[in-house]
C-alpha cells in the first residue's frame, strides 16, 4: 500500500463579492497525492488549478479565503497552520517551482550562492557539506560543469538553464512533494522536452511526489502518472493518464482533446464553443452545461457529483459518462481538412532579405548605411502566392517575428527587397509606403490585451481602419462595423464593450475583425493563438480559415507551436538563427522532415498522448548569435560533417517531395540516416 | 452627427460615474464638498458681502469678532469676514487657469518626449531637471519684478513652473503605452503621428495627467499665496488670503482673528483640492502611492 503524502478533503476556497456573496473559486475538491506519484493538474485559465496548487503549500492568495475543507500534509492541516510552522514545511518538505524561473532568481547573486542559501535555510548541513551538495544538485539537474555554473549570474544562463537552477533549488531541501506551476511554459520546444525528461528522471530517482500544473496536455501527458482535469473550480475527471487522455469520459476533456491540433494529423481540429463561466455565475446544474454537446434538461437542473468508475479507475463528474465510454471506442476523427485556392501568382516576394538589429554608428546612421557582416536575419528568399498560408516556424531567436515586422514596414531591412505583387517594391520606410500597400498588409498580434487599446470600445477599435482607408462616416461606418463584427461572430451588442469586458477569445476576434476591416490582401499573424486557451484556440483557427476562404486572403503565420502550424498552413519555412533551413509544403515537411534541424524540432514536440515520447536528438543549448560562417545550425547539429559545415554556407537542394533544404548532406542520405537511427 | 452625440453622452456618463465613485468614500465626499463650496463662494460672494472690502474706518481698527463683524476687523478697520469670503477669488482663478496651462504644456511636452524618445527626449529631460533644481520662487520673483504682478503675468508664469512635474508624469505614462502592440498596430496601419497621439496615446495617459494636474493645483495655490504673502501676488487693496495673512501676522498675539480667518480659508481649500484629487485618482484606478514620480 502506498503512503499518502497529501490529502485534500472537501476544499472550497473563494472570495467575498462586493455584494457580500461568497463566490467559490475552488469547489469541494477532494483528492490525494501518493508517495512517488506524479499528478498532473490540467485546466484552462480560470479553472482554479493554480489556486489549488498554492493551497497544497498552505497558501491562499490575498483576497481569497478558505470557506471549508482541509488540506492535510501527513497529519497536519496546512490551511490552519501558523506561518512559523509552515516555514518548517515550505522549502523543506514541500517545494514549489514557479512558472517564470528566471524572474524568481535574484538577478545580482551568483547561482551557487542562491543554492547555498536554499540549503542553509532548508537543511542543517555544514559549509563544506553544502559546497559538495551544490555540485551534486547542479549535476543532478544536468547543468554542464557545475563549478563554473555556480559562479555565474542568472542572466548569463538561458531560459532552460534557469529553469534547471530553479529545480536544483527546489531539490535543496529534499522535499517530499514538489509543486510545479507551468514550469515549461514559455520555453522553446526542444528545451521544454529536455526539462520534462529531467523532471521525469528526478521523480524516479528520488521518489519525490510531484504535482505538475499546466494548461498544456502535451506536457502533462509526458510527466504524469495520474491526471486531474479541472473546470470552473471543480475536478471533473481524475484518473490514470492513459485512461484520461485515451478514453476521456467527460465531455469537456473529450472536446478539449479534439480541439488540440496534432502533429500526426493534418487539418483543423474541431472547436469547442463558448468559454469558461465566470466564478459565481453558475447557480445550479452542471458547470459545463452551456458548452456541452451531450447536455440534456437533467444537466441544467442538477449538478453531477464526482463518481468513481471501477473499471477505468477514474472519477468523473458527468451524468452521461457511459455514453462517452461507448463513443470513445469508435475513433471519431472528424478533423476538417483545409483546402486553399492557391493562385499561381505571387503576391509577396522576399529576395535576399537581411535584417540587422545591430546598433548603428552615428556616421553610418547619417549616411543611412547599415554595416553588419553578421545580421540577425540573412538571405531570406521566399515567394508567397495569393491565397496561400505560409508558416514561419522556429524557436526564439529564429528571426520569424523579425521577418514579419519587416514585411509590415516596422523594421528596416538591411539588404534585399520585399516586393508586393510582381513588381511593386515596398519601401523600407513605413512613412513612405503607399497607403494602398499599408492597407493591403495587416497585422494580428499575439496578445489581444496588448494589441487592443484598453480605452477604446469595440466600435472605435474596428472603426479605425474603416475611417483611415475608406473614409467612412456616420451610419455607413456603423453599418460596416456591424457587418465586420458579424463576420467574426460577434453581435451588435459588442459595439459598446471595452476589451476588458471580453473573454480572451472574443478579444482576439475583435483583433481579427480590425485586420479584416481593411480588406487586406495579406494578413501577418504573429503567434495569434499562443495567448489563448486551447479550446478557444481551435475556434480562432477555424475562424481564420473560414475568413480566408471567403476573402481569398493570404496569411503569413508565425508560430512556435508546430502542431498549430501544421493545422493551418499550406507551406512551412523552418528558420534557425535567422537563416532558412527548410521550406516546403507542410504535408511533406511534417511527414518527411529532411533538414537536421527540422528533425530535431519536430522530434521534440509533445503530443497529448503518453505513448508518443519526444525524441531528444540535439542538445538544448541556446546560441546567442548566428555563426559568422558556414551552416547556421552547426552549433547543435547532431549530423555535423566537420569543417565543411563550419566554413561553407550549405547549398539549397530540393528533394523529391518538394521540400528544399540547406545542408551539406544529400537529402537522400539524410533520409537514410533517419531511418537507420 | 449621430455618433458625436452618442459619444458626448458617453463622456458625460463617464464623468458622472467618476464623480459618483469619488463621493462614495467619506474623504472624497468631504473634499468635493469643500471644493464646491469654495467655488460657489468665489463666484457668488460679491453678491452678498456685508461690507465694502476696501472701506477703511480708523475707528473700527482691530475690533474682535462680534455679531456685527463676524470675523472682526483688521488693522485698517476693514471687515475680515468680507475680505475672507472674497479673498479666494483671485487665488482660485489664477491657479485654476495656471493649472490648465501647466496641464497643456506639461502634458504635450511629456507625451512628445515619451513618443520620440532617444536623444531629443534625453536633452529635454535634462533641461527640465535643471529647471527643477532652481528654487522656483526665486525665478518667480524675478519674473514678477520684471514684468509686474498682473494676472496675465502670474497665470502663465505659475503655469510654466508647475508644468514641470506634469511633463515627467506624462512622459512616464506615454513610455508605458508606447511599447504596446496597439500603438505598433496603429503605426503599421499608417496612421499619422497626430492621430496616434490623439486616439491611441491620449486616452491612456489622460487620467494620470489629469490627476497630476489636480495635485499641482493645490501646490500652485500654496505657491501663489506665498507670492502674495511676500507682496508679489495681487496688489492691495484687493482682498487675498496670502496678503491678509502677511498684513495681519504681526498683530497675531492680540488680533488672532485677522490671521486665523484667511488661514482657515486657504488651508481648507488646499485640503479640499487634495482630498478631491486623491479621490479622483482612486476613482480612475490610479494608485498614487506606487506611481509618485517626483
Ligand atoms: S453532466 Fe450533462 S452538461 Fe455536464 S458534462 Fe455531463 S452531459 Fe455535459
Ligand atoms: S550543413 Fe552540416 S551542420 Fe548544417 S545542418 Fe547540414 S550537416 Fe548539420
Amino acid at each position: 500500500m502506498k503512503t499518502t503524502v497529501q490529502k485534500i478533503n472537501n476544499l472550497t476556497i473563494g472570495f467575498q463579492s462586493q455584494k457580500g456573496e461568497q463566490i467559490s473559486i475552488l469547489k469541494n475538491i477532494s483528492t490525494s497525492i501518493n508517495q512517488g506519484e506524479t499528478v498532473g493538474i490540467v485546466g484552462e485559465s480560470g479553472s482554479g488549478k493554480s489556486t489549488l496548487a498554492l493551497a497544497m503549500m498552505g497558501y491562499v492568495k490575498h483576497g481569497l479565503f478558505t470557506i471549508s475543507g482541509e488540506c492535510m500534509f501527513h497529519s497536519n492541516n496546512l490551511l490552519e497552520m501558523k506561518n512559523k510552522e509552515l516555514e518548517n514545511i515550505r522549502g523543506r518538505k514541500i517545494a514549489m517551482i514557479p512558472q517564470n524561473a528566471g524572474q524568481s532568481l535574484t538577478p545580482n547573486l551568483k547561482i551557487g550562492y542562491q543554492i547555498d542559501e536554499a540549503l542553509r535555510l532548508h537543511t542543517d548541513l555544514k559549509q563544506t557539506e553544502r559546497d559538495e551538495k551544490i555540485s551534486e544538485l547542479l549535476n543532478k539537474v544536468r547543468l554542464p560543469s557545475p563549478e563554473t555554473m555556480a559562479q555565474r549570474y542568472p542572466h548569463e544562463l538561458s531560459g532552460g538553464q534557469q529553469q534547471r537552477v530553479a529545480v536544483a533549488m527546489a531539490l535543496a531541501g529534499s522535499p517530499e512533494l514538489l509543486l510545479l506551476d507551468e514550469p515549461t511554459t514559455g520555453l522553446d520546444v526542444t528545451t521544454q522536452a529536455h526539462v520534462l525528461e529531467l523532471l521525469n528522471f528526478i521523480a524516479k530517482d528520488t521518489g519525490t511526489s510531484m504535482v505538475y500544473v499546466s494548461h498544456d496536455l502535451g506536457a502533462i501527458a509526458q510527466v504524469s502518472d495520474r491526471v486531474i482535469v479541472m473546470y470552473s473550480g471543480e475536478i471533473v475527471l481524475d484518473g490514470p493518464v492513459r485512461s484520461i487522455l485515451k478514453n476521456p469520459i467527460h465531455p469537456y476533456t473529450f472536446g478539449l482533446l479534439k480541439s488540440i491540433p496534432k502533429l500526426s494529423l493534418p487539418g483543423l481540429p474541431n472547436s469547442m464553443s463558448g468559454s469558461q463561466p465566470q466564478p459565481g455565475s453558475i447557480k445550479k446544474g452542471c458547470s459545463f452545461f452551456e458548452r456541452c454537446e451531450f447536455a440534456d434538461d437533467n444537466c441544467k437542473l442538477n449538478s453531477p457529483s464526482l463518481e468513481f468508475i471501477e473499471e477505468l479507475n477514474t472519477s468523473v463528474r458527468c451524468f452521461k459518462h457511459n455514453e462517452l465510454l461507448n463513443l470513445n471506442k469508435i475513433d471519431s476523427q472528424n478533423i476538417k481538412s483545409i483546402e486553399n485556392k492557391i493562385l499561381k501568382n505571387e503576391i509577396l516576394d522576399l529576395s535576399d532579405v537581411s535584417i540587422s538589429y545591430a546598433k548603428q554608428k552615428f556616421l553610418d546612421q547619417l549616411l543611412n548605411k547599415i554595416n553588419d557582416t553578421n545580421p540577425t536575419v540573412k538571405d531570406i528568399n521566399i515567394n508567397i502566392n495569393k491565397g496561400e498560408t505560409l508558416a514561419l516556424v522556429g524557436e526564439s531567436g529564429s528571426g520569424k517575428s523579425t521577418i514579419l515586422k519587416s514585411i509590415a514596414g516596422l523594421l528596416k531591412t538591411k539588404d534585399g527587397n520585399i516586393k508586393f505583387g510582381k513588381d511593386k517594391t515596398l519601401s523600407n520606410d513605413l512613412r513612405q509606403r503607399d497607403p494602398s500597400f499599408l492597407r493591403a498588409i495587416q497585422l494580428i498580434f499575439q496578445n489581444p490585451d496588448e494589441s487592443l487599446n484598453p480605452n477604446h470600445t469595440v466600435e472605435e477599435i474596428v472603426s479605425q481602419p474603416l475611417r483611415l482607408y475608406f473614409g467612412l462616416k456616420g451610419q455607413e461606418l456603423k453599418d460596416k462595423i456591424i457587418e465586420v463584427l458579424d463576420k467574426v461572430r460577434l453581435g451588435e451588442f459588442y459595439l459598446t464593450r471595452y476589451p476588458r469586458q471580453l473573454s480572451g477569445g472574443e478579444k482576439q476576434r475583435v483583433a481579427v475583425a480590425r485586420a479584416f476591416a481593411a480588406k487586406p490582401d495579406i494578413i501577418l499573424c504573429d503567434e495569434v493563438t499562443s495567448a489563448l486557451d486551447v479550446s478557444v484556440q481551435a475556434a480562432v483557427l477555424n475562424l481564420l480559415q473560414e475568413l480566408k476562404e471567403d476573402f481569398g486572403t493570404t496569411y503569413i503565420f508565425v508560430s512556435h507551436d508546430l502542431a498549430v502550424v501544421r493545422a493551418i498552413s499550406d507551406r512551412v519555412a523552418v528558420l534557425y538563427q535567422g537563416r532558412l533551413c527548410e521550406i516546403g509544403p507542410s504535408n511533406n515537411v511534417y511527414k518527411f522532415p529532411s533538414h537536421p534541424y527540422t528533425e530535431v524540432l519536430l522530434g521534440a514536440v509533445l503530443e497529448p498522448d503518453p505513448d508518443i515520447k519526444p525524441k531528444l536528438v540535439a542538445e538544448d543549448i541556446v546560441e546567442e548569435k548566428p555563426p559568422e560562417n558556414g551552416c547556421s545550425f552547426q552549433g547543435r547539429c547532431p549530423r555535423i560533417l566537420g569543417d565543411i559545415c563550419k566554413n561553407e554556407v550549405p547549398p539549397w537542394q530540393t528533394g523529391e517531395n518538394g521540400n528544399s533544404i540547406r545542408c551539406h548532406i544529400k537529402i537522400e542520405d539524410l533520409k537514410n540516416q533517419q531511418i537507420s537511427n | 452627427m449621430n455618433k458625436k452625440k452618442e459619444k458626448q453622452k458617453n463622456t458625460f456618463e463617464k464623468i458622472y460615474e467618476v464623480i459618483k465613485t469619488m463621493a462614495s468614500k467619506p474623504s472624497g465626499l468631504i473634499g468635493l464638498t469643500i471644493l464646491i463650496f469654495h467655488v460657489i463662494l468665489a463666484i457668488t460672494s460679491p453678491l452678498y458681502v456685508p461690507y465694502d472690502y476696501k472701506a477703511i474706518d480708523p475707528t473700527l481698527m482691530l475690533t474682535p469678532p462680534s455679531s456685527e463683524f463676524w470675523f472682526g476687523t483688521d488693522s485698517l478697520g476693514r471687515d475680515v469676514f468680507t475680505r475672507t469670503i472674497l479673498g479666494g477669488r483671485t487665488a482660485l482663478t489664477v491657479t485654476f487657469f495656471g493649472s490648465l496651462i501647466a496641464l497643456l504644456w506639461g502634458g504635450s511636452l511629456g507625451i512628445f518626449c515619451g513618443l520620440v524618445g532617444g536623444k531629443i527626449d534625453d536633452v529635454v529631460m535634462r533641461v527640465i531637471d535643471a529647471f527643477l533644481s532652481i528654487p522656483w520662487i526665486l525665478a518667480m520673483l524675478l519674473i514678477v519684478s520684471l514684468l509686474g504682478t498682473t494676472t496675465l503675468v502670474l497665470i502663465p508664469a505659475l503655469g510654466f513652473f508647475y508644468g514641470k512635474g506634469i511633463v515627467r508624469v506624462a512622459r512616464a505614462a506615454t513610455h508605458d503605452v508606447i511599447a504596446k502592440d496597439f500603438i505598433v498596430s496603429a503605426r503599421a496601419r499608417g496612421h499619422s503621428n497626430m492621430s496616434i497621439i490623439w486616439n491611441e496615446i491620449l486616452p491612456n495617459v489622460r487620467d494620470a495627467i489629469m490627476v497630476e494636474g489636480a495635485m499641482r493645483w493645490s501646490w500652485m495655490l500654496l505657491g501663489f499665496s506665498s507670492l502674495s504673502f511676500l507682496g508679489f501676488g495681487v496688489s492691495p487693496p484687493t482682498p487675498d488670503w496670502g496678503l491678509m495673512i502677511s498684513n495681519a501676522r504681526g498683530l497675531m498675539s492680540f488680533a488672532y482673528w485677522a490671521v486665523l480667518a484667511p488661514i482657515f480659508g486657504l488651508s481648507s481649500l488646499i485640503i479640499g483640492i487634495n482630498l478631491t484629487a486623491d479621490a479622483f485618482a482612486k476613482a480612475l484606478g490610479i494608485d498614487r502611492s506606487t506611481k509618485a514620480p517626483v
